[in-house]
């Protein structure tokens, strides 16, 4: 039997498996075609203080190997969350994560302390990295004083494990990995979805209501897997990879490259059950070359 | 309702119009409980292809554990689809959605208003009210005779009425044009499905009219369960909601049409 379980500052998960947020609803929606209690973690839906109605239809636009889409971050709110969420999410009987999501770092600080009042919710993966929102989101995630600042400013309002999740769309990654780090952060995970767009040459018209949106699935894999390797030799604290994971042999290329975690995103709207394949991969790989941990394989990228 | 990922088997896939796909796919074991107006998500044999298709449920054979869907031939997934031959196997995750009410409203005399592809789920439907003893009339709207799909296999459970805009078959115009609705009296529920000019044009007249009126809408998809919140509708009560989960099929009072 090979161990899986790995560490997110003090938070420990039976598997590096996570479902990324925006991808898996608040897990139940997945809950007909998986058993979701296998998951290392499920990070549910970004949520703000107030509810948000999101962006106008259409918010989505499939590309090659990829898709953007513009939600812009529609959620019932974090009183919602609290009274009609959680008591259903704790019952899963795997870690839930909230991601939290603000126009100004007073949302951010207030929607993070009523978090931690929740004894079920042992982390929060703060969201400075959305694309698709004209207010707060990705500005905060581009530039490395103003993560510094939303990052320290949620630290004093939050003591469980801090989780900041990063966006692509910056010169230097590594630079905001290493401010958020600095102010605090017991983990960062990335990437974000790659601002993008797509046109309808017959219409003359942008396919998003919004114009641009952000990139994610297989396209991106490649980018995010850089951005992994470099963050994770800038860095201290454990990184999560993201971006285009569609199988167990795609998160084993993030563990070598140094994340001590994966998430899962649009591939679960491809196949509603891969996340828990790849849990399985993972253990069959593991075995397949004899390390008898997880462990052994987080950073182990011979270059 | 639960909802399940099943490998199903390519029984027959054959052109049905000039650019409509009819694909019949069989399961070995028993296929699960579906309501008219549900779809499912079908994976595409491409490579090219990320997203799984939602396609409406065409028809259902209980006793043979077929599932038959009309599939309008748009571009690269749906072509992919159409190209796939008997015996091959399709990933479909089903039944989704909300399927038409009839399960649970009583309806005496239903019409099935479809346009272009949207008939596609009006046939499952018609052939849920003939087995209930329930003959149904079906009105159907297309540029062209041709692109009205399917025609005698719905006049096996219900009368048929159409309107083409060339007049090449039944009236010239539009369904919200043709002279059975002249006397509104004859129908106590519509259900609609087509493109949201012509459901837009029929709940207007429903409302109208005073007659209950349940449309399906057609919106980009990605999950199809409720997950990644991009196929939103606008709705009066909730605001924006998930077309594949909260819908495709709405009351029309929910829809904010009529302002």
């Amino acid at each position: 039997m090979v161990q899986l379980s790995t560490k997110i500052g003090s938070l420990e998960l039976k598997n590096p498996v996570m479902t990324a947020s925006g991808t898996f609803g608040y897990g139940t929606e997945y809950a007909d075609f998986m058993d979701i209690s296998r998951l290392g973690a499920i990070i549910v839906k970004g949520t703000t203080l107030a509810p948000r109605q999101g962006n106008p239809y259409p918010r989505m636009a499939e590309t090659p190997s990829g898709m953007l889409n513009a939600v812009g971050l529609q959620n019932k709110g974090v009183d919602y969350f609290v009274d009609h969420i959680y008591p259903e999410v704790q019952k899963i009987g795997t870690a839930i994560i909230v991601n939290v999501s603000g126009s100004c770092i007073d949302d951010y600080v207030q929607t993070a302390s009523i978090i931690n009042t929740l004894d079920g919710i042992p982390a929060i993966e703060l969201n400075i990295s959305c694309p698709n929102v004209k207010q707060g989101g990705m500005a905060f995630g581009v530039n490395p004083e103003s993560a510094a600042q939303v990052v320290s400013a949620v630290r004093k309002a939050y003591d469980k494990t801090l989780i900041v999740k990063l966006s692509p769309n910056v010169t230097d990654i590594t630079e905001i990995a290493r401010a958020v780090e600095g102010a605090g952060a017991d983990s960062v995970s990335l990437i974000n979805t790659m601002l993008g767009m797509a046109i309808d040459a017959e219409k003359r018209r942008p396919i998003l209501s919004t114009v641009t949106g952000g990139m994610s699935g297989p396209a991106v894999k490649p980018v995010a897997l850089r951005m992994v390797w470099q963050t994770a030799k800038a860095v201290k604290i454990p990184v999560i990879g993201l971006g285009g994971i569609c199988s167990a042999t795609d998160a084993i290329e993030f563990l070598l490259a140094g994340a001590s975690a994966i998430q899962i995103g649009t591939a679960n709207f491809i196949d509603p059950s891969i996340s828990e394949k790849v849990v399985d991969g993972i253990a069959d790989y593991l075995e397949r070359h004899g390390f008898n941990s997880v462990q052994d394989i987080i950073g182990a990228l011979q270059v | 309702m639960k909802k399940f990922q099943l490998d199903l088997i390519v029984a027959d896939n054959r052109m049905a119009g000039p650019s409509a796909t009819l694909l019949t796919l069989q399961y070995p074991g028993e296929l699960p409980d579906m309501v008219a107006g549900q779809f499912a998500e079908l994976q595409v044999p491409s490579a090219k292809v990320l997203l799984r298709r939602p396609i409406s449920i065409h028809s259902i054979d209980r006793k043979n554990n077929l599932i038959e869907f009309l599939i309008q031939i748009v571009g690269e997934g749906t072509q992919s689809l159409a190209d796939i031959k008997a015996g091959e196997k399709v990933n479909v995750l089903l039944p989704l959605g909300n399927g038409f009410s009839y399960r649970s409203t009583h309806v005496a005399k239903p019409l099935l208003i479809g346009g272009g592809v949207g008939v596609a789920p009006l046939l499952f439907l018609g052939q849920e009210f003939a087995e209930h003893g329930i003959r149904p009339t079906f009105l159907f709207g297309g540029r062209t005779e041709a692109l009205i799909l399917r025609k005698e296999e719905f006049q096996k459970y219900g009368d048929l009425f159409m309107t083409t805009e060339d007049g090449s078959a039944g009236e010239k115009g539009f369904v919200t044009n043709h002279s059975l609705l002249l006397d509104s009296e004859h129908f106590d529920r519509i259900y609609a499905c087509g493109p949201t000019p012509m459901l837009k044009a029929v709940a207007h007249w429903a409302k109208e009219h005073e007659i209950a009126c349940e449309v399906s809408l057609e919106h980009r998809m990605a999950c199809g369960i409720g997950a990644c919140l991009c196929c939103v509708e606008d709705t009066a009560d909730q605001g924006n909601v998930c077309v594949c989960k909260e819908g495709p099929v709405f009351e029309i009072e929910r829809l904010k049409w009529f302002n």
